[in-house]
């Protein structure tokens, strides 16, 4: 099996590297530190490190005043104190102005497991999502963290990192480089395309290995890059393979899935299936046994992709 | 950000020096800059036949203080580096700012007449994006403090000497988010920072007191660990001697607490809590424009 690591684990250790090598980088928090891994940063410079306490709100504000002032703030804590709680500073404060605020959450969607309904976010990438101008990010491993990380510190703008709260497999080699909007092919195919995000990714190359003894050959994409999404890449699989499954640790509601299916509908119509949480709450449990609870596992994308080749065959 | 060309100042930053703002103005000249600013807002609320006169009304002594006296600014290049910042968090008080601005030289006076117009860069309340010298989007209450929080902040690592001046409504502090940022604001020490509270004891619905109290408001500053300054502000004096007290406080923030009338300077706006949110019509244009001749 692949080694698991912390994606938030990723994220500390890279500020540390970016706090060394940029003065500007500062970092803030809102009491969860620990669970962040901004502790790794605030150990290491103390004077850039501003803790704000339970209060999201303010942590936010402060943020777009320290990047109006230069300065490239990285302001965290979980997924759903963010754009749930912050919607309207982020909104006036961040997005509207275009200030370089880096976001970066983590125990995003229900694999936060036994803390249950109140702190599963399975809102936030709609939200953040709606928001113009914003990038929004969502890692499969602590290897392509890395990089989102040092991605979007380079990047002038708004930026949103989602991260969950498990270790997760390695789904890329050292030699990986994200690139910023781009979705990357992870397996190749003809017959139906899944396109994932996070930790679903492990779960569509592992339906599309299944998939493969029963001769369906898929193409796997990771759209780590929500926003701006590729929509080159989502034309290029829907024209080639016909059929679009998406998998995400969201609401079906205006993530992941509802992205990729305003384009589809524009550039290329063709059958789609959406894997991801149905206008419901979650509750507590173990992270695996939620996933499955959910249907939000390899068996669940599987069947979405026979599905959805039944319907393109229905034409 | 590039600005649309008619908003940019009058003469640019690279033909001509720009030169740190400063007036000689005495008190007798600042009450006339402060008669045609108000006269300016009611002109601009009237034509534009929106907007929020009461709560400009009642901060024009703070800003003239603040433009005219105290923050070192330079018109012709507002994104000094070094220039001390205002904020302001009230936005709906953009009318003020924007009768500052322009009789600073921000932008021409004539742009005034273009407040919340179709392409216009006075938008009804502030837009950063826009308005040379704006420097928070602003009008959804209770957010700059804690901008003005990270701006501070941003100075100290930057060992840069710029002051903060914040400027928000009284009504505005029923915001939760503004006692988080007091909260945070004496936690980190911020010295640089001022906030000026516009103290004009009305807010759309009515009395303070009795739409939301804020009472003991002097007692709540200086319980989350404020250095808490009183002052009358249409006193441009008074105010003047406020921030310079402020600047001498050390190891915590100052809110300079001023007390003010709504609609301040106009009979029958004075007091009314129907001009918050309501501009005046052509006749009470007229009447207004007479008082403050």
């Amino acid at each position: 099996m692949a080694e698991e690591f912390y994606l938030r684990q990723a994220y500390g250790e890279t500020l540390v590297e970016l706090g060394k090598e940029n003065p500007d980088i500062v970092v803030l928090d809102a009491d969860l530190s620990r669970s962040t891994r901004t502790i790794l940063f605030a150990d290491k410079f103390p004077e850039r490190f501003f803790n704000c306490g339970i209060a999201e709100q303010n942590m936010v504000g402060i943020a777009a005043g320290l990047a109006a002032s230069g300065k490239i703030p990285f302001a965290s804590t979980f997924a759903v104190f963010v754009p749930g709680r912050c919607f309207d500073q982020i909104r006036m404060s961040i997005a509207q102005p275009k200030l370089n605020v880096k976001l970066v959450v983590t125990h995003g969607g229900i694999s936060v497991g036994e803390d249950g309904t109140s702190h599963q976010s399975i809102e936030d990438l709609a939200l953040i999502g709606s928001l113009p101008g914003f990038t929004v990010i969502v890692p499969a491993d602590a290897i392509e963290t890395v990089q989102a990380v040092r991605a979007v510190a380079a990047h002038l703008g708004p930026c949103y990192i989602r991260l969950c709260r498990p270790k997760l497999p390695l789904v890329y080699e050292q030699s990986y480089r994200f690139k910023l909007g781009k979705a990357v092919t992870m397996k190749r195919g003809g017959d139906a395309t899944i396109i994932a995000i996070g930790l679903m990714v492990k779960a569509a190359l592992e339906a599309a290995q299944n998939l493969k003894r029963e001769g369906i050959d898929c193409r796997v994409l990771n759209m780590s890059t929500l926003k701006p999404i590729d929509e080159a890449a989502i034309t290029k699989a829907a024209a080639e393979t016909g059929a679009i499954v998406t998998a995400e640790e969201h609401l079906e509601h205006g993530g992941l899935g509802s992205a990729v299916a305003r384009v589809v509908a524009k550039h290329r119509p063709v059958p789609m299936e959406l894997v991801a949480i149905k206008d419901t709450y979650a509750k507590s449990g173990k992270a695996a046994e939620l996933l499955e609870r959910y249907g939000l596992t390899a068996k669940d994308i599987g069947r979405a992709v026979k599905s959805a080749i039944k319907r393109k065959q229905l034409k | 950000m590039a600005l649309p060309e008619k908003c940019k100042p009058s003469t640019s930053a690279k033909s001509v020096k720009a030169e740190v703002f400063s007036s000689s103005a005495s008190v007798a000249e600042m009450e006339a800059i402060a008669k045609r600013l108000r006269r300016h807002i009611i002109t601009m609320t009237g034509k534009a036949g929106s907007g929020h006169p009461g709560g400009s009304l009642s901060a024009v002594e703070i800003l003239i203080a603040l433009y005219f006296k105290v923050i070192r600014h330079k018109p012709q290049d507002p994104h000094w580096p070094e220039r001390d910042r205002f904020i302001l968090s009230k936005g709906h008080a953009a009318p003020a700012l924007y009768a500052t601005l322009a009789e600073c030289g921000y932008f021409p006076v004539d742009e005034l007449a273009t407040l919340r117009r179709m392409d216009s860069c006075l938008q009804g309340h502030t837009d950063c994006t826009l308005t040379p010298g704006v420097e928070m989007s602003a009008g959804a209450l209770g957010q700059g403090l804690s901008f003005a929080i990270g701006v501070a902040l941003a100075g100290r690592l930057n060992l840069k000497d710029y002051r903060v001046y914040v400027l928000l409504g009284d009504g505005e502090c029923d915001e939760g988010q503004v006692w988080e940022a007091a909260m945070s604001a004496a936690h980190f020490k911020v010295d640089n920072l001022v906030a000026i509270v516009d103290n004009n004891g009305q807010q759309i619905d009515g009395w303070n007191r009795d739409v939301m109290n804020l009472d003991p408001f002097p007692a709540k500053w200086q319980a989350f660990g404020w250095q808490v300054i009183e002052v009358d502000g249409h006193s441009v004096p008074q105010l003047t001697q406020a921030f310079d007290k402020a600047k001498l406080v050390k190891g915590q923030p100052t809110v300079i607490i001023a007390h003010t009338v709504k609609g301040k300077g106009v009979s029958f706006m004075e007091n009314n809590p129907y001009f918050h949110g309501t501009a005046p019509t052509a006749e009470e244009v007229k009447l207004a424009l007479k008082e403050l001749a």
